[in-house]
This record gives C-alpha cells, structure tokens and sequence, in this order.
C-alpha cells in the first residue's frame, strides 16, 4: 500500500533523511525506533503531507498513486492517519464541531451522505469507549486544557472515528504513564483489522509490549539502518543505540 | 488654543440654527444641558486624529459630508417606527424599534414590562419618572477630551429609557433594534438612559442596523447606571452597510457589589467607532468589556475602552478581538485607570487580532494609568495570522484548507461570544459569526428583526 524509494529530504536547507526506503503492505505494524535527531518526526511529516520538508529525491506511494503530490486533507480521506507527536490546542472549535466536519468530508469522499446529528452522536460515543476517553473531554474544545495523556487518547480516538488504512503514531508514548500507555495501546490493538497497517514511531521499546510489530526497522542519520523482527526491539532496549551507531560509523 | 476647524465650525451653525426648534420638542432638564455642553463641544471640536483617542480613525470624511438631519421627527418618521414594530414578536425578548433615534410614539410611550421593568422613551419618561431621570440624566457621559459627548448632549433629543426597579429580575432580555431607513443621507443623535436598581437583573441587546443604502451618519450616547448588587449585561450587535459611520459612547456606572459585562459585536460596517466606559464607583464591582469584530474590504473599526477603577476590590476584564481580511484597518485602545486608594484591584486586559491579508492594518495600544500599590493588573496584544500547525492539524483529518480556516476563525471568535450568558443569543450571534465568515451574510438574513 505504502512505497517509499530512496526518499531524501531537507528541512531549511539541512539534509534530515538521506536515503529511506520502506514497504508497507496491508495488515503490517511497522516500528520505526532510533535515538532523538535521527530524523524519525520529519519522515512522519513527509507521509501527513506538512509543506516544510522539502524533497529532494525519491519517490513515495500509495496504492500507486504519486503520495507527495495529494494534498494533506486528501491523504486523510485516502485512508492516511497521522497521530501527532504534539497534538495542537484550538481554543472555540469543539471536539463535537471538528469530529463532524472530518467524518463528514470523510464520508463525502466515499460518496455517502454525511450523518444524521443521532447517528454521529451515536458513532461518537461507541468509539469513546472504545479508546476509554472521558465523555466529558468530547465537549470541550479541541485539546484545549487537556493534559498530556488526555490529547494522546484523544489522537486514538480519532482515529477510531476515521478508521484509516494506514495509521502513522508518531510518539504516541512520550510522556504517557502506564496506565495511559495501556489505553492508547489498546485502542491501537481493538482497531486493528487483518488489511489495516500501523507505523509506530518510537523512541523506547515499552509501547511495543503492547503494540507487536511485524518489523521493527531502527532510523540513524536520516536512513535506515537496520530492519528485522520484534526481537531488534528487545535488543535496542537491553543495549540502547550505542552499538547501532557504532557498527553504521565502523562500516563508513 | 487651535483656531475651530470647518467641520467643527459647520456643527455650530447646525446648531445655532435648529436649538430652538430641538429645544421646544425636548423636556426642560434636557435642555438645561445644551448650553454647557455646546461650549464643550466649541473647545473640543470634532475629534481629528491629533486628539490622542482617535489616532487610528479619521472621521473627516464623514462629517464633512452634508446630511439631513431630523431634530424633531414628523409624523412618517413615527410610522416608519411604528410598521418595525409589529415584526419582531417572534424573537424572546422585549422588542423596542428605534427608527433613525426615534422611539415610536403614536401608540404608548412606556410600557411595564413582566418583571416589573419600564421601558419607553427617553422623552416620555421626564413625564412619567422625572426624579429618577433627574438623578441620572447627564451623569456619567462626561468627557474632557471627546467633543462627540457633547455635541449629542447638546442636540439630542430622544432615545431609549428604561428602568428596572430594585430587586426586578426579566424573564428576558430587552431588545433594541436601531434601524437607521432614508430616503436622504441622514445625521442621527440618540441618547440612552438605563437605570438598573439595586439587585436587579437586566440584560438589553442593541442592534445597529441600515436599511436603505444611503450614507448615515451616527453618534449615539447611552447612559447606565447599574445599581448596588445589581447585574447587568449589555450586547450591542452591529451589521451596518460600508456607507454608514456608527459612533457610540456608552458609560456603565457601577455601585458596590455590582456586575456588568459590556459585548460589542461589529459583524459589519463602513466606519465604527464604539467608546465603552467602565466606572467602578463602589467595592468590590466587576466589569467586563468585550468585544468582537470581523472586517474586510475598506472597513474600518475602532473599539475604544476606558476602565476606570475608582474604588478598592474591584475586578475588570477586558477581551477584544478582530479579524481583518482585504484591506481593511481596525484599532484598540483600552486605558486602565486606578485610582490612588483602589486597592486590591485586579484588572486585566487583552487583544488578539488575525489579519488575513497584507494588507489589513490594526493598531493596537494599552494604556495602564496605576496609582494604587496593590493591585494585579496584566495586559497582552496580538496582531497575527492564523495558526499554521493548527490549520494542518485540521486538515490532516481530511478537512480541507478553507473550511479549515473558517474553523479556525470561528474558533477564535467563539471566545468573545462564549461570554455572552443569554443562551439563545449565543448560539444566535455563533451563526450570524459563522455566515458572515462564509460570505453568506445579507443585510436580511443578519437582522434579527426578520422583517424580510
């Protein structure tokens, strides 16, 4: 579904990723760890479609069409979700207000009608359950005033109303206690069908105790420099990214 | 001493020339008023952009313009009054319809309102409530620098009166329509008078309306006193045309205990000018001063607000907010006072402004005058656009760029209206805010008269 091929991109002039290449096929949960700096948020920004990075080579698609030229509000539509690192406060835009239009434009661009206000309600508070998030957090504004676990469920539970295809959390687990993490993790999990796929951006093995993946590739220096099995997880966490680093600068 | 300006000049002759005829339609107290505030009005002239209070707004252009002007209403200016009316029964809330700053008057003059309030007109009420008036008339429009005050004192003759006597508390609001409708380019001068009795509750919503294309000319005064523990709220709703110049002065005098919020609401206009003063005059008063505009084209809108605090433990707020599309100009000036013994003062001020163009221009100036110790007092301004991050956030969830924007503008709206505590009138200005940021806002489809 997802392509990447010798991807190459710069933010301000400076080279962040350098050569990524990557494969997504349906129903895969890909992890992509390295240490801070490596450049993992700018790949997250490339696939969401933010315009400041800008390319510089390769290619990236989706179920074969051109990913980079779809405007970002289309890449959402497609079935592209991006779960953000920092999820942004909008004062006087309520979570009721944004959900409705998204789901709507959502629905638009399969042709459906959009949803009567009872059957959005109802849709709304069956995926609130899901994702464990307080009823009351649904009538305030966007994120506002919430607290650092509250806007991350809060990305989850979006994600439960738009049901993408392919899902990017960007460190969904940063500053999440453990009791948050087993929620956003298992929101995650009850979402997963056999033809949807995750990307998990991660800096620490933890949230994949709970999140499994396929395969766990580790980012360095703006390319990827290892992939395998779940198994690397476990090694990165017992030997941390020194040894990674190493072997990349030993072979250069 | 400046030599007088011609405009200045032009609005003396007009005043020399129909004093007489205004004088003879207007109650005696009214007219002990003119002389002085005419003399005023000499000295102080037509504000020009020298005058430290309307650096940011010119209005030249608008008073050089020859208007008509109606001192005494004649009889169709009545039945104009009388057919808006009819109309607005529809709407919760007391309807009162002010036609070019007439009050209607072929049918009662004051009414008794559930509740126990009075509402009619100024005119009448040096009738019916002459000590009350007395009391109040010409009290707290004062003004050592604004010859507008005086010019209206000096020449008008009419308005709104309402009183809610002590302890009355409204089912409902009262509604103010001001509906400026000529043939001709008209020059109107109302006066307000509202007097809110100790523990009473009273909110009025005053809406500024044209209805004809011609060019107005407004300059509006209004006078509240809200008594001991009382609560008050007023809400001025302006959706006027890009030929008319709206002016008002209103002056919010608080005794102890005391609530008001003050809300102005500017949806549209050609030049407006709103001056909001706050007096604090009794312990432990608080105060409010909001206000919110959307503006484009050539628009320009200044919002002018003084809190003055001149007693200890009282607390103000003041919130404005604008947004500036096209190459339209907008200005702020909030000045807090606190007086050498008002202590324990909190008083707080901000102003954010989005300009959607390069073009838009706002001016923003705070100005903090503080003689008392201890007192917690901030102030913030922003002029900016709209934010980057939460605009792609909205259309990472497949919502596209313009419909996002609208969000984001509504959004930054909402927080001025959020404050309006009449329930349906919130979520009715949410709407208005909302069609007039899509573009969908007529002259009809805005007024709440529903007259169309």
């Amino acid at each position: 579904m997802l392509s990447i091929q010798n991807l190459k991109v710069a933010i301000e002039g400076k080279v962040i990723l350098k050569s990524i290449s990557l494969e997504v096929r349906p129903g895969e949960i890909h992890a992509i760890m390295g240490p801070n700096g490596s450049g993992k948020s700018t790949l997250a920004a490339v696939l969401a479609g933010r315009s400041y990075p800008q390319i510089l080579e390769g290619t990236v698609t989706w179920f074969g069409r051109n990913l980079l030229e779809i405007p970002p509000e289309e890449r959402s539509r497609e079935g592209i979700f991006l779960g953000f690192q920092y999820p942004i406060e909008i004062p006087g835009v309520s979570m009721v207000n944004f959900m409705k239009t998204a789901v709507n434009e959502h629905r638009k661009y399969k042709g459906l009608e959009p949803l009567s206000a009872s059957d959005f309600l109802k849709l709304m508070r069956e995926k609130k359950e899901l994702v464990e998030i307080d009823s009351k957090l649904a009538n305030r504004s966007v994120n506002e005033g919430f607290s650092g676990g509250e806007k991350k469920k809060n990305e989850i539970f979006q994600m439960a109303m738009l049901e993408p295809k392919l899902a990017i959390l960007d460190e969904t687990d940063s500053g999440l206690d453990i009791d948050a993490l087993r929620i956003v993790a298992n929101g995650v999990n009850k979402l997963k069908r056999p033809d949807n796929s995750v990307i998990v951006i991660t800096h620490y093995q933890r949230l994949l105790d709970y999140i499994i993946p396929d395969f766990v590739h580790v980012l360095y220096d703006g390319r990827i420099v290892k992939s395998a099995g779940k198994e690397l997880a476990l090694e990165l966490e017992e030997k941390g990214y020194e040894w990674i680093k190493k072997e990349v600068n030993n072979q250069a | 001493m400046n030599a007088r300006s011609e405009i200045t000049e032009k609005y003396l002759q007009l005043y020399q020339a129909n004093i007489g005829r205004i004088e003879k339609s207007s109650p005696a107290f009214i007219n002990s008023f003119r002389s002085e505030a005419i003399q005023k009005f000499e000295q102080l002239g037509i504000p020009t952009r020298k005058n430290e209070a309307y650096r940011y707004t010119d209005l030249e252009i608008f008073f050089k313009h020859e208007f008509k002007n109606i001192f005494v209403p004649g009889k169709s200016d009545y039945l104009k009054a009388e057919r808006f009316r009819c109309d607005i029964t529809d709407l919760d809330a007391h309807g009162v319809v002010l036609v070019n700053g007439f009050y209607p008057s072929i049918t009662e003059k004051m009414r008794q309102l559930p509740g126990g309030a009075w509402i009619g007109s100024l005119k009448e009420a040096f009738v019916r409530f002459k000590d009350i008036v007395e009391n109040h008339y010409g009290k707290y429009a004062k003004s050592e620098s604004d010859g507008l005050i005086h010019l209206n004192t000096a020449m008008a003759s009419d308005g709104v009166f309402v009183y809610v006597p002590e302890g009355s508390n409204l089912d409902k609001p009262v509604q103010v329509v001001n509906i400026v409708d000529s043939e001709d380019d008209i020059f109107n001068q109302h006066r307000n008078l509202i007097v809110i009795g100790e523990n009473a509750v009273f909110t009025v919503i005053i809406c500024d309306h044209t209805l004809s294309p011609n060019k107005f000319l407004t300059n509006a005064v209004t006078e509240i006193y809200v008594g001991p523990h009382a609560r008050f709220n007023i809400i001025r709703v302006q959706n006027e045309h890009n030929n008319a110049c709206k002016i008002t002065h209103t002056f919010i005098h608080q005794e102890k205990g005391s609530y008001a919020s003050s809300n102005n609401i500017t949806l549209h206009g050609g030049l407006v000018r709103n001056s909001t003063y706050h007096f604090l005059g009794g312990r432990g008063a608080e105060t409010k001063s909001l206000g919110l505009f959307l503006t484009d084209k050539w628009q320009h809108i200044d919002n002018f607000v003084n809190v003055d605090h001149a007693s200890p433990d009282c607390t103000s707020n003041q919130l404005f907010k604008g947004v500036l599309d096209d190459m339209a100009t907008g200005a702020f000036n909030g000045r807090i006072y606190v007086a050498p013994d008002a202590q324990n003062t909190n008083a707080y001020q901000r102003n954010n402004n989005i300009l959607l163009t390069e073009d838009a221009k706002m001016d923003t100036k705070p100005q903090l005058e503080i003689y008392a110790d201890n007192v917690k007092c901030s102030h913030g301004a922003t002029v900016g656009q709209l934010d980057e991050d939460a605009l792609f956030y909205l259309q990472s969830r497949g919502i596209d760029q313009r419909e996002a924007k609208l969000m984001l503008m509504f959004g930054f709206a909402h927080e001025v209206i959020q404050n309006i505590e009449v329930e349906p009138l919130r979520e009715r200005i949410d709407s208005l805010v909302m069609q007039r940021l899509r573009g969908e806002l007529s002259r009809c489809a805005s007024c709440m008269v529903k007259c169309g």
